[in-house]
């Protein structure tokens, strides 16, 4: 209801010669029609009425979408923000209705062009945008950073009246953001650090967009696939190569090693074990020796001259039966030297 | 007739009407002249104005952001380097009256911003070596991989930065900004859109950038060789060590054995060396004679000497 009393006012109060002109206007001329009955010289006008209201009345409804919100100025002057559905408004020349999309996530493209989004979505070449791509590194190197920035209009107000351009604006501001942002990095951090500078970038975009009064809030900054110019990359892979390379070679040796050791430490052990078993025989051995010594020690002490006597004799009857040849010589005989000879031509025979 | 006189009027009404009235919009500024003449004060809040219809006509200007684009140029910085700079500027009328009576239109506008802002950025671009114009901060970079730890000797000394971009741009801003005042310009900011090597320039940068890649490269290369000839000459030492220490330990355990042996032998045989000479001697005999042994024994001999004199036994 307030809305009509608005519009009661306002007609009342900005356009009175409307007010008082229109409606004796048709009663003139609905008099007119009554008079002049079956002669229709009023056709003329009843027609240009009727498109008058229909033209009048077509443009005092309309319908803002689910994602949008109607942005209404009254003679330029911004009036009101309606939510989606049907709505009102003062006709044409007085009300103005525009339809912002302030749920809809729109997309900007740096360096890249979707050709045809899907399961596989195409991109266009992305040597046709170097120029939008291609940066300077902090270290002085050049990179290419292709990017996308997804935004929504947060303040319909701003983005519809503040700013000229906004979307080439956004696009000036989100390039030179993400310059400065890869200008402050070295070509190592663009290429292995593509999450850090897009948060950096989209905190510092969001800045100059709120500095600008885009009303505009940024939803995402993301990388795509930063790289090197094309000319480079094969270095760079060479680089990956090489680190592959070195990983390979030191597993060989380790390969090696791991291969040489353990069977060495086994052999330690085995010389360690046998010593200790050369030990204890060496001891076991002498242990024994010496018990079998001591007991025919106390029995020898006890009649030394015979057991001495029985054990001589017992060891040259064990060992005589052995021998090859034995001879016999008198003790008086001096002369050894012609007896020698004697087993090679004769045999044992004396 | 009267009606058609009313309807007359009426229309005349709405003319005279339409041809007064007039829109200003949110994002629109107005100027109203006379005879080319500016009359009053400018229109700056949007709503329904009146003028006076022919006499006076409205001259729209836009109130909101404007952009200016800069044309892309090659500029040399100050070591020399020739970059390709492309600039953009952000810029409002503040001033429509002044707008109006010195430029006009936007077109002059964009002319005189062209007249100012290209100067000021080539002043400043070319007074500062080239990585003042690209680096904002001076803050640590990771310029190499993880790992190639002594190439930071051999760095490219890319000098000191004490200005940065943002300062830079700010110079820009300071100097075309009060040169736009008298034509009613507000200069909002100035930006580096783009900026990069020119063509001949960057071919060169490409050269640098692969060959130090293929330094990193070789780098690792030799690195690698040089882990795996550390690891060869561990497994050597590796093997000596275990091989010496075994044999060490053996020995000493051994040594122990033959001492412990020799103190247990001693202790024993102590007790009658005689005997102990004895005993072993017929030992030894034992063992050494064998069937190819020749045995020439003399009668003199305790075995035998009975054999000539059967009385010597008793003695």
């Amino acid at each position: 209801m307030a809305w009509d009393w608005d519009k009661l006012q306002s007609q009342r109060k900005s356009n009175p010669d409307r007010d008082t002109g229109i409606p004796p206007g048709i009663e003139d001329v609905f008099e007119k029609i009554k008079r002049s009955k079956g002669k229709l010289p009023g056709g003329m006008w009843l027609i240009i009425l009727a498109a008058i209201i229909i033209f009048l009345g077509s443009s005092c409804f309309y319908t803002v979408g689910v994602n949008e919100v109607g942005v209404v100025q009254r003679f330029g002057k911004f009036e009101r923000i309606t939510k989606p559905g049907l709505n009102f408004k003062l006709p044409r020349g007085i009300e103005k209705v525009t339809n912002v999309k302030v749920d809809f996530v729109f997309k900007e493209e740096f360096g890249l062009r979707t050709l045809g989004p899907g399961v596989r979505t195409r991109y266009a070449p992305g040597s046709s945008y170097l120029n939008e791509s291609l940066m300077l590194t902090g270290d002085l190197n050049v990179a290419v950073v292709p990017w996308i920035v997804q935004y929504r209009i947060k303040d319909p107000y701003k983005y519809l009246f503040k700013v000229n351009n906004v979307t080439s604006t956004l696009r000036d501001l989100a390039e030179s953001s993400m310059r400065l942002i890869v200008g402050d990095s070295s070509i190592n951090e663009v290429i292995s650090k593509r999450e850090e500078i897009a948060i950096q970038a989209k905190n510092f975009l969001q800045k100059e967009l709120d500095n600008a009064e885009t009303g505009i809030k940024i939803v995402a900054v993301e990388m795509k696939k930063t790289n090197v110019p094309e000319p480079v990359q094969p270095s760079f892979n060479e680089v990956n190569q090489a680190t592959q390379e070195k990983e390979k070679v030191i597993y060989q040796a380790k390969e090696q090693y791991n291969k040489v050791i353990p069977a060495a430490k086994g052999d330690a052990e085995k010389t360690i074990r046998s010593a200790e078993g050369y030990a204890l025989d060496r001891v076991n051995r002498a242990e024994g020796d010496v018990s079998r010594f001591r007991s025919l020690y106390t029995e020898y002490a006890k009649s030394k001259d015979v057991t001495r006597k029985r054990l001589y004799l017992e060891a040259i009857e064990e060992i005589l039966p052995k021998l090859g040849e034995k001879y016999i010589v008198d003790a008086n005989q001096k002369n050894l030297l012609p007896l020698l000879n004697l087993g090679k031509s004769q045999g044992g025979s004396k | 007739m009267k009606i058609k006189i009313l309807i007359g009027v009426i229309v005349l009404c709405l003319l005279v009407i339409y041809s007064t009235a007039y829109i200003v919009d949110e994002t629109e500024q107005v100027v109203i002249t006379q005879f080319g003449e500016a009359i009053g004060e400018p229109k700056l809040n949007p709503g329904i104005y009146f003028k006076i219809p022919v006499i006076q006509v409205s001259n729209y200007f836009p109130k909101n952001l404007l952009e200016w684009d800069g044309d892309p140029g090659q500029v040399p910085t100050l070591d020399k380097t020739f970059l390709w700079v492309d600039t953009f500027a952000r810029w409002k009328i503040i001033d429509p009256l002044k707008f109006f009576r010195t430029v006009n239109n936007l077109t002059g506008a964009m002319g005189r911003l062209d007249d100012i802002i290209d100067p000021a950025v080539r002043n400043f671009i070319t007074s500062f070596p080239l990585i003042e114009t690209v680096r904002a901060t001076n803050r640590e970079m990771d310029t190499f991989e993880i790992g190639v730890d002594q190439s930071k000797d051999q760095e490219r000394n890319l000098g000191e930065v004490n200005t940065g971009r943002k300062k830079i741009v700010e110079g820009i801003l300071k100097q075309a900004q009060p040169k736009l005042d008298q034509f009613g310009i507000e200069l909002v900011d100035v930006a580096i859109k783009r900026l990069n090597y020119v063509e001949d320039v960057q071919k060169s940068v490409y050269e640098r950038m692969i060959a130090e890649r293929k330094q990193i490269a070789e780098k690792f290369r030799s690195e690698g060789q040089g882990e795996a000839r550390k690891i060869e000459g561990n497994v050597e030492k590796e093997l000596k060590r275990i091989t010496s220490e075994a044999y060490r330990t053996a020995q000493e355990i051994k040594g122990k054995a033959d001492a412990e042996s020799t103190y247990i032998y001693a202790q024993a045989y102590e007790q009658d060396p005689d005997f102990y000479y004895f005993l072993r001697s017929l030992e030894v005999y034992r063992k050494s004679m064998k069937k190819d042994t020749s045995l020439i024994l003399s009668t003199d001999s305790d075995l035998l000497k009975l054999f000539k004199d059967y009385e010597s036994g008793r003695k």
